[in-house]
């Protein structure tokens, strides 16, 4: 599987002002690549929402996408605190944001499950204490 | 209907997007909260909301949405009106309040956006 792309975006925490611009970027590289608008906007969408939880919720991270001509992959990991009950997160309803958050329109307790919706394959793995790591992967052929 | 239609059914300002009011819209949401229109919107689509930062243009740009309706005369930031330029995303304010847009706009023939509904684990 070759790699037709490799970018990594390095996400601040509480850095609500530049909140998106991965995500628009993101979304820029892979119309270029000529990715279906149907599949565009399934990761355009659960790419914004994982970088608005490494905002949110992480102490900081990386987002990293990578495209092989059989698939669009997001990978978030971040620097902790890691999430004591993965179950509980992926929740619909179910939210620990913030009153900024809040503030912004977010925190609505629908980030996981949605990104867990748009892709086709979505993992999730956390510790407390060390942090948070998500795959999402986007079928392409 | 076109976004003209509905800039003369809500008695609406043009703030960008001049030249592509001749859009047709067959659909609409109303919503200030973002996490929920980017849960349940489907298709491009029309958004009422009263959310002027920046974030409602981060969504609609996501969601390639058409139209941004502001309710309650609301009226965006410079800097936010330039990026739905950029955007090519129609921007118009409205001194009605959401509800009254809404609808005016179901009145008027829109229609809300069709929501799909996963088959919950007890059944419902």
């Amino acid at each position: 599987m070759s790699a037709l792309l490799h970018e990594e975006y390095p996400v601040e925490s509480g850095d609500y002002d530049r909140a998106g611009e991965a995500s628009a970027d993101i979304k820029r590289k892979l119309k270029q690549l000529g990715v279906p608008a149907a599949v565009l906007r399934r990761v355009s969408v659960a790419s914004y929402e994982v970088e608005l939880n490494l905002v949110i919720h992480s102490d900081g991270g990386t987002l990293t996408l990578e495209v092989s001509p059989e698939a669009v992959r997001l990978i978030s990991a971040d620097r902790g605190p890691g999430i004591p009950d993965v179950e509980l997160a992926m929740r619909e309803g179910w939210s620990t944001a913030n009153e900024t958050a809040r503030s912004l329109g977010f925190g609505a307790g629908m980030g996981l499950p949605n990104m867990k919706r748009n892709a086709d394959d979505f993992d999730i793995v956390s510790a407390v204490g060390e942090g948070t790591t998500i795959r999402m992967g986007f079928r392409l052929s | 209907m076109t976004i003209a239609d509905m800039v003369d059914v809500l008695h609406a300002r043009v703030l960008r997007g001049e030249d592509r009011l001749n859009t047709r819209v067959h659909t609409a949401c109303c919503s200030d909260l973002m996490s929920d229109v980017l849960a349940f919107v489907n298709e491009k689509t029309v958004l009422i909301t009263g959310l002027t930062n920046p974030h409602v243009l981060r969504t609609a740009d996501m969601l390639d949405l058409k139209c941004l309706v502001y309710a309650r005369g609301k009226v965006p930031g410079e800097e936010i009106l330039e990026q739905a330029e950029e955007q090519g995303l129609v921007v118009i304010t409205t001194r009605e309040t959401a509800f009254t847009a809404c609808g005016l706009l179901y009145a008027a023939g829109l229609r809300g956006v069709p929501i799909e509904w996963p088959e919950s684990e007890d059944g419902q």
